[in-house]
């Protein structure tokens, strides 16, 4: 069963978003995810300051399996990337919540997410 | 799809399960980077149960294997001698890479892929026309492949009377003992056995192997080991279309005995009238990433393919093979997500016995 968080909001591709209130956000994959996509092995993130569109692919996580990208959940600004991922990608298989996270970024707003239970829904 | 007779064993395991061409086998039981290191280090095992054994038996066994086949069966000549081989088409294109083991000259026991089981039995079936052997695929028989450095110890430790047996065992050789047929081969890089026995019994061996200290590991595990190892996947490196003049296979195919009329030497001859323009090679990627399959690999000469791709557990690295234009050496480029990332053009294998070769 894989694990899903209720201080999070969900995308329809298993990404996590968490709103800190402030106009910024973290963002990862979630649990459902990394254990579909197998041992993490390579990770590419985009730069801070970088600034995305709303549906751009903007990393990449890589498992032994497939490589497979990462979606802008809105018009985005990075403000920081997890540079730990470099050298630990497997961060995203033992933390994807916590220490895997991938990015933290600015937005307007990020709308059309999922709650836990409606998520959770989803993945039944 | 098709269960092998450790399916339970797998689930039990909690093994990922897939469709492997149409076997339900398991990926992984967990993490495939662990189980590629619990082989490099210690001791796993894979079902490869789906594989078939064929025996071929009768008075022209011999005659018939060595039209058969490129690699010259005639070099075997002591009871459960191994032998690498191709078998070809006319056209010089793999239909399919084995083992074949000796017993006598009336007696030979192979092993072929299981994706290509059934166009396997069909050719060969159609070749013995007019050779007094009989063809056999024994369907009855599971396998289980134990490598690593402890492997063989771990083996002799989980079944009981195997040392006499074969402790002395050298690589590429093989012995019988009742009904199990254990050969010191494998598809990793690393020491072992591959073990074939009864189906009625493989359940108690996988569970004695568990009980001795042997990790189950999946396909995944495998995929990587055989490729640090520098070993061929059939349809990867090699298919209907590729000889093995072309996928560095050309040690297995021999030539030495002009008058051994083997299927597919005529076009392996013109072939090399003609010159061999491609040939496979190892690459290490310089920059980072992971190399997949059927990227486009830009040498100095030409352009090529990636064939095989994978993050490597030992090196920490993106590996692979790849068909390039013959001749092609030094460095590369990668085509990955439209960007060009270096790599190094190396010899395979790149990994042996636990050791970085390149």
């Amino acid at each position: 069963m894989s694990e899903i968080r209720e201080d999070r909001q969900y995308t329809q591709t298993h990404e996590w978003i968490l709103d800190h209130g402030d106009g910024t956000y973290t963002m990862g994959i979630t649990d459902h995810a990394q254990a579909l996509l197998g041992d993490m092995v390579f990770v590419e993130l985009s730069n801070v300051d970088d600034e995305v569109s709303i549906e751009d692919e903007f990393c990449v996580v890589e498992s032994v399996k497939v490589a497979s990208s990462v979606h802008a959940p809105a018009d985005l600004q990075i403000i920081k990337a997890n540079e730990a991922l470099d050298d630990e990608p497997e961060l995203i298989n033992s933390s994807c919540y916590d220490d895997g996270w991938l990015v933290k970024f600015k937005s307007h707003s990020v709308d059309d997410l999922m709650d836990a239970a409606t998520y959770a829904q989803t993945l039944d | 799809m098709k269960q092998t007779p450790l399916y339970q064993m797998h689930i039990e395991s909690q093994g990922k399960m897939v469709d492997f061409v149409g076997w339900e086998m398991p990926l992984n039981y967990g993490s495939q980077i662990e189980e590629h290191h619990q082989v490099r280090r210690d001791a796993g095992m894979f079902d490869v149960s789906h594989m078939s054994v064929v025996d071929f038996k009768g008075a022209e066994a011999k005659a018939f294997l060595q039209v058969l086949i490129a690699n010259d069966v005639d070099k075997l000549k002591t009871q459960g001698k191994a032998l690498y081989s191709c078998m070809l088409n006319k056209s010089g294109g793999v239909v399919d890479d084995l083992i074949v083991y000796y017993q006598n000259d009336e007696y030979y026991r192979m092993v072929i892929n299981a994706g290509t089981t059934e166009k396997d039995m069909v050719w060969i079936n159609v070749q013995a026309n007019g050779f007094d052997v009989s063809v056999e695929r024994m369907s009855d028989l599971a396998m289980i492949a134990v490598q690593g450095p402890n492997a063989r110890a771990k083996v002799f430790t989980a079944m009981p009377g195997l040392e006499e047996v074969c402790g002395e065992l050298k690589p590429f050789n093989a012995a019988s003992l009742g009904g199990l047929f254990i050969a010191r081969t494998g598809y990793t890089g690393e020491d072992g056995f591959e073990i074939m026995l009864p189906s009625s019994s493989v359940k108690f061996t996988w569970q004695m192997l568990l009980e001795a200290g042997v990790k189950p590991c999946g396909l995944g595990a495998r995929d990587t080991l055989r490729l640090e190892a520098g070993m061929s996947l059939y349809g990867s490196e090699m298919s209907d279309e590729v000889s093995p003049l072309e996928a560095a296979l050309t040690w297995t195919v021999d030539l030495v005995n002009e008058n051994r009329a083997f299927i597919g030497r005529d076009a392996l001859e013109a072939l090399k009238e003609k010159g061999v323009e491609r040939t496979i090679v190892g690459l290490v990627l310089e920059g980072k990433g992971v190399i997949r399959d059927h990227q486009k690999v830009i040498t100095s000469l030409s352009e090529g393919e990636i064939t095989s791709g994978i993050f490597s557990p030992t090196m920490g690295k993106a590996i692979a093979l790849a068909s390039v234009p013959r001749g092609s050496t030094g460095k590369c480029e990668i085509e990955i997500r439209k960007k060009q990332v270096c790599a190094k053009i190396v010899k395979p294998p790149f990994v042996r016995n636990g050791k970085v070769l390149v």
